[in-house]
């Protein structure tokens, strides 16, 4: 595995609020993430999720413990921007993240902030609405585009920051099929082309299976990590935690409880249960 | 039925075309179609929020366009929880949201308290919130506020526009066994738009499929998802467990390929299995 480019080192955390019930959103956290890794995090509202995709960039400092992103430790106040600049966010609602009145500017915003020179803009704006397929609507007012194009540009205004990694916190909770699988496509991309690591908050399984790792939080602690095949072959823990496994996976394990023991628990796709069954037959 | 937004100007356009529809009293529709189909501009003509181009609706063998309707009388009858209504909470507390809705209706204040008890207890919250801020709450607590404002009108048909949108597993089972419970043992005619063809088809008896604002496809779950290709090809789909029979069946399995909750599924696999 390649270096840690995020690590969280006995990461607790308390909201001001709770303070005083000593309540810990985050409760001892340890976890690497590699350089060009895509993982994924589960765990229901108020397990943690959100909270630790914050201290990625620094947008949440631990109360006890550190993170540390490509070695910066977040809680140098003077390197804040430079940990921003490594790890972008895009968040669940399409229209709280969009500032500008064209594409175009928007995603030209986060490097002008950084005081890049203008053609250099120019051709990050062009790269970076190229990848996630925008182009076409470069001169579009933000406003006239549907909830899926609207989270790629808000993807494309990350990407021109160039950024080492990009933490997702549900950006298609709020999207139908067609603006899901456009986002899912684009992260994808990032993740395998542009080599740019993944941080991928969802409840949706069938993201989760896309990713290397899947994490999944429970009050604040890391309660199970592995493959997509190995935390969701843990189809009893997962309904504890009142979580999802992919449907097809939740039939295998119906079909193993009815005596055909031959079929794996850990089957995640149609492909896979069609073969199985192919077999079996 | 047709809508046009922006009738006459530069940027009309056709939202509902030629729209005919009948539901029946007591019946669970499920109205599925991707963003912009039409699927919410359709809704909102049910308890008259929306005028249509042409055409009209009647609730009740009422025509609530018509001359002298008392449209809060259509809304009291036809309650509407529109996408994310947790934006719409306002009150300083929960009481106060869920008495808002009766109390313009005209329901005298002695009653108000009954009703957003019975409201509460109906959406499965503890009435000790009542005197607690709705802002203090979490997001599927404040979904669940939001809805209870829209039974304390005690509506007989409940229009829920994409109830579970950005809800997580726990949430969104909450709110589909609330709605489950409402159409069975509260006995409410349910209009359920979505675009999760797994929470559809779990619940509705009949499925209403809408593209460029048309309905193309109607009828009972397992009818519609026939149509796999097609309503893949307007953004739609099928649910997963449909389309392993659909795939099983080309490999030449003789599976019925007409179910599409995961017990049939599971018991259609094992009666396959035993057949071997």
């Amino acid at each position: 595995m390649a270096d840690a480019l995020i690590r969280f080192v006995d990461v607790s955390f308390s909201y001001s609020s709770d303070l005083e019930h000593g309540f810990e959103a985050l409760a001892g956290i340890n976890l690497e993430i590699a350089d060009g890794e895509f993982v994924a995090v589960l765990g229901h509202n108020g397990s943690g999720k959100s909270t630790l995709a914050k201290h990625i960039n620094a947008l949440l400092v631990p109360t006890s413990g550190k993170v540390f992103v490509a070695g910066i430790d977040t809680q140098d106040g003077e390197r804040l921007w430079e940990i921003r600049q490594k790890v972008g966010m895009v968040f669940q609602n399409p229209d709280n993240q969009l500032v500008a009145t064209t594409v175009e500017e928007d995603v030209a915003f986060g490097p002008e902030n950084l005081g890049i020179p203008t053609p250099e803009i120019h051709r990050r704006v062009d790269e970076a609405l190229k990848i996630v397929g925008m182009s076409d609507y470069r001169l579009h007012s933000p406003h006239q585009l549907s909830g899926g194009q609207k989270q790629r540009v808000a993807i494309a205004g990350m990407i021109a920051m160039r950024p080492r990694c990009i933490v997702f916190d549900e950006p298609t909770a709020m999207l139908d099929p067609v603006g899901r699988h456009e986002v899912m496509q684009t992260v994808i991309k990032l993740n395998q082309e542009e080599k740019i690591t993944i941080v991928l908050i969802t409840h949706a399984m069938e993201e989760a299976i896309l990713a290397d790792r899947v994490i999944v939080m429970e009050e604040g602690k890391i309660v199970l990590t592995g493959t997509p095949r190995e935390v969701f072959s843990q189809v009893e823990t997962l309904a504890k935690l009142r979580l999802d496994v992919p449907e097809i996976t939740s039939l295998a394990n119906r079909l193993r409880r009815r005596g055909f023991a031959q079929i794996p628990n850990n089957i995640l796709t149609i492909e896979e249960m069609v073969n199985v069954l192919c077999r079996l037959g | 039925m047709s809508y046009i937004y922006n009738a006459g100007q530069p940027m009309a356009h056709e939202a509902l075309r030629n729209v005919s529809l009948t539901i029946e009293d007591g019946e669970f529709v499920g109205l599925i179609g991707h963003t912009g189909s039409g699927k919410s501009t359709l809704v909102q003509h049910f308890n008259g929020l929306l005028r249509p181009t042409a055409g009209t609706v009647f609730v009740d063998g009422v025509d609530i366009f018509g001359k002298d309707v008392n449209l809060r009388k259509v809304r009291q009858k036809v309650g509407m929880v529109f996408q994310y209504p947790e934006y719409q909470l306002f009150g300083e507390t929960v009481f106060e949201d869920v008495a808002f809705g009766p109390k313009n209706m005209g329901v005298p204040d002695a009653e108000l308290p009954g009703r957003v008890d019975q409201a509460l207890a109906l959406v499965g919250l503890d009435p000790g919130l009542k005197e607690r801020s709705p802002f203090e709450l979490s997001g599927g607590q404040k979904r669940k506020v939001a809805i209870a404002g829209v039974l304390a009108m005690q509506p007989q048909i409940l229009i829920l526009d994409e109830p579970t949108a950005g809800l997580d597993p726990k949430g969104r089972d909450e709110v589909l066994s609330l709605v489950a419970y409402l159409h069975q043992k509260e006995n409410k005619t349910i209009v359920l738009v979505s675009h999760s063809m797994e929470d559809v088809a779990r619940l509705a008896q009949r499925l209403i499929v809408m593209a460029r604002g048309k309905i193309v496809l109607e009828g009972p779950p397992e009818v519609v998802f026939r149509q796999a290709d097609y309503l893949e090809a307007i953004g739609l789909g099928v649910p997963q467990v449909t389309k392993l029979l659909q795939a099983l069946k080309k490999q030449g399995f003789a599976v019925d390929p007409d179910h599409y909750t995961i017990e049939a599924v599971e018991d259609e696999i094992v009666r396959l299995l035993e057949t071997k």
